[in-house]
């Protein structure tokens, strides 16, 4: 009601792209397709590309090859001011000699908006971040997150079809991170703009996205909802990198369509196989394993494992263990309100159903680039 | 930017660069002048003018009565400007705000005005032409200089290291001498620096408190270029063009390593 | 053992609580000696250019009414300010310039530069005067190039535009040095904010950028100002009878005339010029929205 007029999001289709610095490839190949009215986050740690492909979409920098379309016009060298897209920067960016008020009508006066319609609209912008009692005051007045919204509020008082944001909220403490990623999905959900947010926090993405594209070393590697990334992860990296998880690593043999791994002196069953002839591994979900005494309440089917507590942390809406198993590994498992109480030293068995672990390939290099 | 106003901005600063350095290179052909004349183009080659500095007792008496002025100067504004830097910083804000627009007023007092006051007072007091009246007027000009170089070292310095060495059982000069001093050094040492060249380049004050038995440098200079055309003045010049030069270099190379580490 | 750690750390607490408490008061003390020599060879002095101006050689304002009555003196007043004016906006347009390339260039040609503006800055303004008088005298660098050209010599010395020329080169390091420092601070991501938003590069440069540089002009203008009203040397050597500003006015009444009241008058004038000047320009130099761009 008070948000600026609802307007149709913009689609943005990049086909190929590839962004080089000299020998540096910060951006290698790579395939992105968002919906109008799309919240999507590029999600990735810092140097994976995220930041460059927001920087390609803003015009900010130049792409070195592929192709580039913003609401199906290509944009190959037109510089960023005439875009005609919305940026929320990381450090705010408020003009420092303009006050907030001045700040907001900044871009409603270069589109020659004048007079009681640029001021309505101003009103309306920062009515819309809760910012409006601050209009005459300079950014220096102003706590982090209030700056922020009022930068919210300045990106979008044009009525961008496209917002981009780049790790917004990266400066702020958690209390007030949270509130503002509820703040920035009602304005999207009331607005209908495409929303592209760049993040490092997995968690701020599941929150967020409608899907999310997981870079890693300058390339996508899944793009997807949160629930597809997280239940079922197209590469190792993924699921490493959404949510907590358990990797186990041991000989391997396939037999028909089950792989079968061993694990210390154990054996884990899965009920499916790689293509390929790649190194499988296998990915646990710390809520998808329960923890069990040796050798009681046995499920037939199930994969069982045996190892020792090392850590038990009591959470209030559940328990967090972590158990050393045979091999040295130490499993992450959540247990619901209710279940066993286990403690430091005991001995258990931790059991999951072949369905419900992943299977993937093994990739090397994602432990290296989460560490 | 659009690269041909790039190009435009690069020619410009290269022009001004130019202004900036250029001027001050004529003196070194001068330098080497064959005739005693400081007309363009100079004629032949000599060091005949870099050895009349280091031979004619006008020259040599000029440079060295400068360098004793300078040297004093140097030590005594560096002692008092850093004291001053410290009441300054540590004082309550707001008086140590007026001291500071206080301790500066030198920079902006008109040179001519300051000379013709300290001029009247040293013909009271009979301190023309003396050591003391140099040092006195010197370093009451050189003490804004060190001040802002001390004050910005101690506005960076963590006074909690102070706190936790009195805490570890080091007294108030212990401190200073073991934590305060060796964190600000820089910062004095650029501020003495500051001192000796406030010292040793100033002119006009001395034109007014100088006599026929205490000249500086700069004085002798600049009588030499009123009454003639010596090209000794070139040969000073370019020797000071060198000295000014590598100290700087120095400078920037000592403050870049320091950047890195 | 137990009980002389105690003690010890009971004293260090004791003494660092006394710290704290008396150094604050105690501090100010430290700025006396400055103080002290500031009185003795500044404001004394000052005091009796003041008084003799007052009062050699008659009590009154009679030195004040001939400064003002005499239109040579009018004249030469309004030239130094004309001269001050003229050297500060020309060390302004070379300056401007020069500093936003000190901010945008790499690590080599920064130091560089830096190094053109510092020598000229450290190095003794006598000999930088001593330069400027071998490039424009009659049979100076630059006439020779004229004549070498074929061209008829042009009177650079002892005139006005020479003084100018002269005084903007020794002072321009006062000028180019506050506005690169200010500038150096201005976060130059608002600038694409600014194009994000819709703003044109040179239009993001004039709202944005420039703005935020202003501090810096203004200290750098001011500081070029009031040296320049007060210079002496360079218009000293480089100007002529025709050329002659207020400080070799003040120089020649009291060194040559030995007329103390009269130059007490115009030394007056000069003060009270400088100081109504930087108590206008003092509120544009601060940077009241500075501390906004370091906490983010």
């Amino acid at each position: 009601m008070h948000a600026p007029q609802r307007s149709a999001g913009a689609a943005i289709e990049i086909r190929k792209a590839s962004k080089r610095y000299g020998a540096f490839t910060a951006l290698n190949d790579i395939d992105l397709h968002i919906r109008p009215g799309e919240f999507m986050t590029l999600l990735g740690p810092s140097g994976s590309g995220k930041t460059t492909t927001l920087n390609l979409i803003a015009g900010f920098t130049d792409i070195s090859s592929g192709t580039l379309e913003i609401g199906g016009k290509s944009v190959t060298g037109l510089p960023s001011h005439k875009r005609n897209i919305g940026v929320v920067f990381q450090h705010y960016a408020l003009f420092p000699h303009m006050t907030v008020g001045k700040n907001v009508a900044y871009p409603l006066a270069l589109r020659g908006i004048k007079g009681d319609d640029r001021e309505k609209r101003v009103k309306r912008a920062l009515d819309m971040v809760k910012m409006a009692d601050f209009a005459h005051r300079y950014p220096n007045e102003l706590s982090g997150g209030q700056q922020q919204r009022v930068a919210l509020a300045r990106a979008l008082v044009f009525d961008p079809p496209l917002l981009l944001m780049d790790e917004p909220l990266g400066a702020l403490d958690k209390k007030l991170r949270e509130w503002l990623q509820l703040e920035i999905k009602r304005i999207h959900r009331e607005l209908g703009t495409t929303f592209v947010y760049v993040t490092h926090d997995q968690e701020e993405a599941l929150v967020l996205s409608d899907r999310i594209a997981v870079f890693n070393g300058g390339r996508i590697e899944q793009i997807g909802t949160g629930r597809e990334l997280y239940d079922s992860p197209a590469t190792l990296f993924v699921g490493r990198f959404i949510g907590e998880s358990t990797v186990l690593r041991g000989s391997a043999e396939v037999s028909g369509d089950e792989t079968v791994m061993t694990i210390g002196e154990q054996k884990v069953v899965a009920n499916r196989r790689l293509a390929g002839d790649a190194r499988p591994v296998i990915l646990l979900r710390p809520e998808r394993v329960a923890l069990k005494r040796p050798g009681a309440d046995v499920v037939p089917g199930e994969n069982r494992l045996t190892g020792t507590i090392a850590e038990a942390i009591y959470l209030g809406s559940g328990s967090k263990y972590e158990v050393r198993l045979a091999d040295g590994t130490v499993a992450v498992v959540r247990s619901p309100l209710g279940a066993a109480d286990f403690g430091i030293g005991d001995t258990v068995d931790i059991a999951f159903l072949p369905s419900d672990l992943i299977l993937l390939p093994d990739d090397a290099s994602a432990d290296v680039t989460l560490t | 930017m659009p690269s041909f106003s790039r190009i435009f901005l690069g020619l410009f600063c290269l022009l001004v660069a130019i202004l900036l350095l250029a001027p001050t290179l004529v003196v070194i052909p001068m330098s080497f002048n064959g005739n005693k004349s400081l007309a363009f183009p100079p004629v032949g080659f000599s060091w005949q003018w870099y050895e009349n500095f280091f031979s004619n007792p006008d020259w040599t008496t000029s440079f060295s009565n400068s360098l004793i002025v300078a040297l004093i100067v140097a030590v005594v504004a560096t002692v008092i400007g850093t004291l001053a830097a410290f009441g300054v910083t540590r004082a309550a804000a707001r008086t140590g705000g007026l001291l500071r627009a206080l301790l500066i007023t030198p920079m902006v007092v008109p040179g001519v005005v300051l000379a013709i006051g300290i001029y009247a007072v040293y013909l009271d007091t009979h301190l023309v032409g003396t050591v003391t009246g140099f040092v006195l007027a010197h370093t009451m000009l050189a003490i804004p200089f060190v001040l802002i170089a001390v004050q910005a070292s101690l506005e960076v310095f963590d006074r909690r290291l102070e706190t936790a060495a009195s805490s570890l059982g080091a007294g108030r000069l212990t401190v200073f001498r073991t934590v305060t001093l060796p964190l600000i050094l820089p910062g004095v040492l650029s501020g003495a620096l500051f001192a000796f060249i406030t010292s040793f380049d100033e002119i006009i004050v001395a034109l007014f408190i100088t006599s026929p038995y205490l000249k500086t440098l700069p004085v002798q200079i600049y009588s030499s270029i009123t009454r003639d055309a010596d090209p000794t003045v070139a040969a000073v010049g370019t020797l000071l063009f060198i000295a000014t030069s590598l100290i700087i270099i120095a400078g920037l190379l000592l403050g870049m390593r320091r950047g890195r580490t | 053992m137990t009980a002389t750690h105690d003690e010890g750390l009971r004293v260090a607490a004791v003494r660092s609580a006394f710290l704290s408490r008396f150094r604050p008061r105690g501090a100010v003390w430290l700025a006396a000696p400055a103080v002290l020599v500031l009185l003795v060879v500044l404001a004394y002095p000052l005091g009796i250019v003041v008084w003799r101006s007052f009062t050699d050689p008659t009590v009154g304002v009679d030195n004040y009414v001939w400064f003002f009555q005499s239109a040579v003196n009018r004249t030469v007043l309004q030239r130094t300010f004309v001269v001050a004016a003229w050297v500060t906006l020309v060390s302004l347009i070379c300056a401007y310039p020069y500093a936003y390339a000190m901010t945008i260039v790499g690590k080599n040609v920064r130091l560089a530069l830096i190094l053109c503006v510092l020598v000229p800055f450290w190095l003794s303004g006598v000999v930088r005067t001593l330069a400027w008088v071998i490039l424009l005298q009659d049979s100076g660098v630059i006439n020779s190039i004229l004549r070498g050209l074929g061209l008829s010599p042009v009177k650079l010395i002892r005139t006005l535009p020479g003084v100018v020329i002269g005084m903007t080169q020794v002072l321009l390091p006062f000028m180019i040095l506050p506005i690169y420092s200010v500038m150096k601070g201005i976060d130059t991501r608002l600038l694409q904010a600014a194009r994000s938003l819709g703003a044109k590069p040179w239009k993001a440069f004039l709202q944005i950028y420039v703005p935020l540089s202003l501090p810096g002009v203004y200290a750098g203008a001011i500081i070029v100002f009031i040296l320049s009203l007060g210079f002496y040397i360079t218009p000293a050597l480089l100007g002529g009878p025709r050329s002659i500003l207020l400080s070799s006015l003040v120089q020649n009444q009291v060194l040559s005339l030995l007329n103390w009241g009269r130059g007490g008058a115009m030394g007056v004038v000069l003060l009270v010029a400088t100081f109504v000047l930087l108590a206008l320009a003092a509120p544009l130099m601060r940077q009241k929205h500075a501390s906004s761009r370091r906490e983010a």
